[in-house]
């Protein structure tokens, strides 16, 4: 363990050393800011929740975690320095599991940093905040099984558009499998039973719960599920390098 | 310290490695020579354990590279051909790093950090970041990073590319210091650090070694042998 510490410690130092932090989080703040309270109609809506403000993530991430993730692997490659670090004495899983853990400690921060929404939401009224808290534990996970995914396409290739792309197809397809207009129009040819399986893939399915205020162990399952499976890929594809 | 058996690398069709055997000693200094694309950093890659053989067999202080990974890279210090380093770290960083993923702390890391710092002459540039590195220092960072924990086998890729004639020299120096407790294996296109840092040179072209033996055995001059054993299979290619 200390040597996936050592790995995430200099991912995370090189996240702030360069423009790349800071311009993300003021991105990232940016956008839920104008997804909450101008497209979400967070004050509109008259109820004291964070709905206007978790519903979009599943979106807003599709764009902003694979942009976080994708210099991971494949910037390694461009400069070469994979080689160094596979050369080292450690295990390659120590190598992925520290260089996700950096980027999720980093969107943890990012999403950290929304606190404000909750604050102003507690102001105005008195929310369920048992209900903000399995929200924000929903996201944490939505963002950590996206980011897998990220890691997986980032090993993949030395050009990090490439891997940029690439996840924003992979993640588009874990929302769209249970995004409604999509299972509306999948009901019209195939049996339900089918559908639900499709659905049961999808991040939005499983995020809902959260959401509501209830944190399933299936849905965590599910979550723990992507991000395992992605990193396992992650390795088997470092290993035919 | 090295052992080398029938080693291959294919990529697709293409033999890059095609049944290299050699062995290191303690207290040997291999060169490594060949022309362009002969099959000199393939080979130091899989003794590092980069790449996986095609077949063969390469072994490290008796732990074998595949089956015992760790083992075996423990002993080693690497300096790979491009002198790869995180850009957007200072120098000390880097090296900090390298002691930390070679389980050095405290103490221990520190005197390791300085010593390596001292040994390739970085003082100078020890808080700068290595993007603004000129290219020579970023190799001697490189190089610093493969002694950091003192190995006691050494593989380096080019070590003197890119240095200036003093620090060729001293680098060579350095060498022939580090072959006399250590084995060393080093490529080069220069053909007089031959004759300045090894005690054995072994020539390969298009994956198969075609001459070795010390510089003595090998015949003078050395640049004359080199072109008479390796120019025509190049220009075939
Ligand atoms: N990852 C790879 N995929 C395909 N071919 C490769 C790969 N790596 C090396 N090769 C090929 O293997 C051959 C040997 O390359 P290698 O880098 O070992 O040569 P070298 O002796 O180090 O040459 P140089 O003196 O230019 O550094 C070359 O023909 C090269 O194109
Ligand atoms: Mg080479």
């Amino acid at each position: 363990m200390r040597h996936v510490w050592v790995i995430a410690k200099r991912e995370l130092g090189s996240y702030f050393s360069s423009p790349v932090a800071y311009v993300f989080l003021v991105i990232f703040l940016l956008l839920t800011g104008f997804f909450t309270f101008t497209a979400g109609q967070f004050f509109e809506r008259g109820e004291a929740s964070l709905a206007a403000f978790f519903g979009w993530h599943p979106w807003l991430y599709l764009v902003l975690v694979p942009a976080a993730g994708m210099r991971l692997w494949a910037e390694e490659r461009r400069a070469g320095t994979i080689e160094l670090l596979l050369t080292m004495p450690i295990e390659p899983w120590q190598a992925i599991l520290g260089k996700f853990l950096a980027s999720w400690i980093f969107l943890a921060a990012a999403l950290a940093l929304t606190f404000p929404v909750a604050v102003t939401a507690n102001v105005l009224g008195s929310p369920d905040n048992g209900m903000i808290a399995a929200g924000y534990l929903g996201s944490l996970f939505l963002a950590g099984a996206y980011l897998a995914v990220t890691c997986m396409t980032s090993a993949m290739t030395r050009n990090q558009v490439v891997a940029f792309i690439l996840s924003v197809v992979a993640c588009l397809f874990l929302i769209l499998a249970g995004f409604n207009p999509v299972t509306d129009l999948l009901v019209r040819w195939a049996s339900p039973a089918f559908v639900d399986t499709v659905a049961a893939f999808s991040v939005v399915t499983h995020f809902d719960g959260f959401q509501k205020g209830v944190i399933d162990t299936r849905d965590l399952f599910f979550f723990l599920s992507v991000i395992g499976f992605s990193l396992f890929a992650t390795s088997v594809i470092l290993r035919n390098r | 310290m090295i052992r080398i058996e029938n080693l291959v690398k294919a990529f697709g069709a293409k033999r890059a490695v095609d049944g290299v055997s050699f062995t290191v000693g303690r207290g040997e200094v291999v060169g490594f020579l060949g022309p362009n694309g002969s099959g000199k950093s393939t080979t130091m890659r899989m003794i590092t354990g980069y790449y996986a053989p095609s077949s063969g067999r390469v072994s490290v202080g008796g732990h074998d590279v595949v089956e015992a990974p760790l083992e075996a890279k423990r002993l080693i210090g690497y300096l790979p051909e491009n002198a790869a380093a995180y850009p957007d770290m200072t120098v000390r960083g880097f090296l900090e790093f390298a002691a930390a993923m070679r389980g050095l702390a405290g103490a221990a890391k520190r005197k390791a950090v300085a010593r390596a710092v001292e040994r390739c002459f970085l003082d100078s540039v020890l808080h700068q970041s290595i993007d603004t590195l000129s290219k020579g220092y970023r190799h001697r960072t490189c190089l610093a990073q493969a002694l950091i924990h003192d190995p006691e086998v050494l593989v380096l890729d080019e070590p003197t590319d890119g240095l200036d004639p003093n620090q060729k020299h001293e680098i060579r120096n350095l060498i022939r210091e580090l072959g006399k407790s250590k084995a060393v294996v080093f490529s080069t296109h220069i053909l007089e650090e031959v004759d300045a840092a090894c005690t054995r040179a072994i020539i390969i072209d298009r994956g198969r070694i075609v001459a070795q033996g010390t510089p003595d055995e090998l015949g003078r001059p050395l640049d004359e042998v080199f072109r008479r054993i390796t120019l025509p299979d190049t220009v075939k290619q």
